[in-house]
């Protein structure tokens, strides 16, 4: 049991896929204006490292090997347009802002990554886990960069306002950078330095 | 069992695909429903805006949305160069029609072809126009369309009977700058033209000016362009005035019937 | 006169890296020396040019609503399948591409050969793919036009980078900010930079 809570926390902080590893920075920035569309793209890439970690694991004897790579890319394609799919039926608004960020999932290193490197050679639930786990350490990014880039970019958090009126009449002002795309980087950047400075064995050189 | 083998790769590759496209077609199937209905929903919801009966924040439902259109709505048609009607479009709420943003899109080549003379392209025109009932007054809804800075921009413009005065409008874009051009989705822009004049002073065409720095407060043609989105605020002048130059015509007729 | 302006704008206006964020994994990895980084930006360029193409005409003749109709077909709507299309025609095409290139110029592979497997998970190029089908090109030749922008970007993007990271290696930088940390904030520093071109029109 501590096994697979340990599957599931480790790439959460220690081994995260963008901080640690840059895996599947593609998707991660453009999608973090706002709090909503990132939570959004967070549980998007959970469900679908989760579940095709799942199906290649429990596909993994049968997989010809010659043809790997490809039915890894098919199940993943697959799980992205189902997920495409709902949003489109059930979020619209949110779907609309993910454009095409949804699909780029599919290229998403972690997601390939995690099913090279861990679903073909374990059991079932320990990859669902470490494939929730990874999404997971990716999500918790996202959501970070989104928070800072919404409350200093609009002010607001989830579209409700958060810095009050009184602060705008004091000459506060929003921080149009915010909301533009190299901040996120810039954000990114920081995340890491705070986060290597509290870890020092990630430190390079 | 040999999983190497050819014939092995490829009963596998053959099964795989058969799966995955009966499991993807079966969804698509299924909620393709909701997703046309939600597409549908999102224009209904921007052309009540502009007549006031649809506000972001009411929480409505998509069948609420639907029912206030086709409730309000006294019918929908679509008006040729000549200003002549041509066709009309189903209102009811089970089976309403528009034109999408795709239609806006054709449309919108058309006018500019038509502009330069492409007689071919003035015959195809046929542009919507949905007249609200409110109050026992006549509310023309119209659409624009046209390109932005990085993307498509459209809105919607409510007239009052004199088909000069703006009653509404509401604007939307796909990708405009956030916090610049993205603000003509916000209401203090679209509010902007709300009793705002088509034609000048001396009665003739003028569309709408979006004035860097501000309006003048006696300026009847003339709206606030957003300070940092200048090529936004003017592509959005462009659209509206080729627009509604398309539809003069037809505000005309109707001009000529109340008279 | 539009081709230009396409051109122009896909280099530097809608630049894969700095506007939208495409191929990050690849463009951090392989930026560390100005040589390597321009053989992968080559072979995005090659693949991008290959592909677009291909998968507009797939898109504007198989997967669009109502794209079917030569086949007699005008109701049937296959555009959830374009990612999967997408994806298998850039896997296959790179494969292809590889096998041709080790046969008929070794020369060049020996350059490009150890970039293509990894391109075909490169996000700019199903990016591209995907932004083709937002953005309605008019014909092959628009596509074509903006394969060969996005491409030359996202050339320019890494070569610039690696040229940068190699001088960088000579500075005293904060040690939980050296390498990935210092990598990231330089881009962003040049994504503001290449702001400087938006809202050119012409």
């Amino acid at each position: 049991m501590s096994d697979l809570k340990n599957t599931f926390l480790y790439p959460i902080f220690k081994g995260n896929p963008i901080s640690v590893l840059v895996l599947g920075i593609c998707s991660a920035l453009a999608v973090t204006v706002q709090l909503k569309g990132a939570c959004v793209m967070a549980l998007s890439v959970i469900v679908v490292t989760g579940m095709s970690s799942l199906i290649v694991s429990l596909l993994r004897n049968t997989i010809p090997n010659r043809i790997r790579i490809i039915v890894q890319l098919v199940v993943v394609a697959m799980m992205v347009i189902l997920v495409d799919q709902v949003l489109k039926a059930y979020a619209y608004s949110v779907s609309k802002t993910l454009s095409v960020y949804i699909g780029l999932i599919i290229t998403n290193c972690i997601v390939m990554g995690r099913i090279e490197a861990f679903a073909l050679g374990n059991k079932p639930l320990a990859s669902l886990i470490d494939g929730l786990g990874n999404g997971a350490g990716y999500g918790l990014i996202l959501i970070i960069v989104a928070f800072f880039r919404e409350l200093f970019g609009s002010g607001t958090l989830f579209g409700f306002r958060i810095i009050p009126e009184s602060f705008y009449e004091l000459g506060y002002m929003n921080n149009g950078l915010m909301i533009l795309p190299p901040m996120a980087l810039i954000l990114l950047g920081c995340i890491i330095w705070v986060q290597r400075s509290i870890q020092k064995d990630l430190q390079e050189k | 069992m040999n999983t190497n083998s050819n014939t092995y790769t490829v009963i596998y590759s053959v099964i795989l695909v058969v799966v995955v496209a009966v499991v993807l077609a079966f969804t698509a199937m299924t909620l393709q429903p909701a997703q046309e209905t939600n597409v549908k929903v999102e224009t209904i919801s921007k052309i009540l805006t502009s007549v006031g009966l649809y506000d972001a924040e009411s929480g409505m439902t998509n069948d609420q949305i639907l029912k206030a259109y086709s409730d309000n709505i006294k019918e929908a048609v679509l008006v040729n160069a000549e200003g002549n009607v041509v066709g009309k479009m189903q209102t009811e709420a089970k089976n309403i029609e528009l034109k999408g943003n795709s239609d806006l899109k054709l449309q919108s080549t058309l006018i500019k072809k038509a502009s330069e003379g492409d007689a071919a392209a003035k015959a195809e025109i046929a542009l919507p126009v949905y007249i609200f009932n409110i109050d026992g007054q006549d509310v023309p809804v119209v659409p624009c369309y046209g390109a932005g800075l990085w993307g498509p921009i459209w809105g919607y413009l409510a007239f009052e009977g004199d088909m000069n005065t703006i009653e509404g409008a509401v604007f939307d874009h796909k990708g405009e700058t956030p916090g610049l051009g993205a603000e003509i989705a916000t209401n203090w822009f679209r509010n902007n033209f709300t009793g705002k004049k088509i034609y000048n002073a001396e009665g003739e065409f003028t569309s709408v000016k979006v004035v860097k720095g501000g309006a003048a407060e006696d300026d009847i043609n003339g709206v606030d362009a957003i300070s940092g989105g200048t090529i936004t605020s003017q592509a959005l002048e462009k659209a509206i005035k080729s627009w509604l130059e398309a539809y003069v015509p037809y505000f005309e007729t109707l001009k000529a019937v109340e008279e | 006169m539009e081709y230009i302006s396409l051109f122009v704008k896909s280099i530097f206006v809608d630049n894969m890296i700095f506007a939208y964020f495409l191929g990050m994994c690849s463009y951090l990895a392989v930026s560390k020396n100005v040589k390597t980084a321009t053989g992968l930006g080559l072979a995005v360029i090659f693949v991008l040019l290959v592909t677009l193409p291909i998968n507009y005409l797939l898109n504007e003749y198989v997967l669009k609503p109502g794209a079917l109709a030569w086949a007699g077909m005008p109701d049937v709507d296959l555009s959830f399948l374009s990612f999967i299309i997408f994806i298998a025609v850039i896997a296959a095409i790179v494969q292809i591409v590889e096998m041709v290139v080790e046969k008929f110029a070794p020369a060049l592979y020996s350059q490009l050969g150890i970039f293509l497997p990894l391109i075909a998970v490169n996000c700019a190029i199903l990016g591209a793919s995907l932004f083709m089908q937002e953005k309605d090109f008019i014909n092959v030749g628009e596509a074509t036009v903006y394969a060969l922008g996005s491409g030359i970007g996202w050339f320019l993007a890494i070569v610039a980078l690696a040229a940068i990271r190699e001088k960088l290696t000579y500075s005293h930088i904060p040690a939980p900010l050296r390498g990935l940390g210092i990598t990231f904030i330089t881009v962003g520093l040049m994504g503001i930079a290449f702001m400087t071109f938006m809202g050119i029109q012409l």
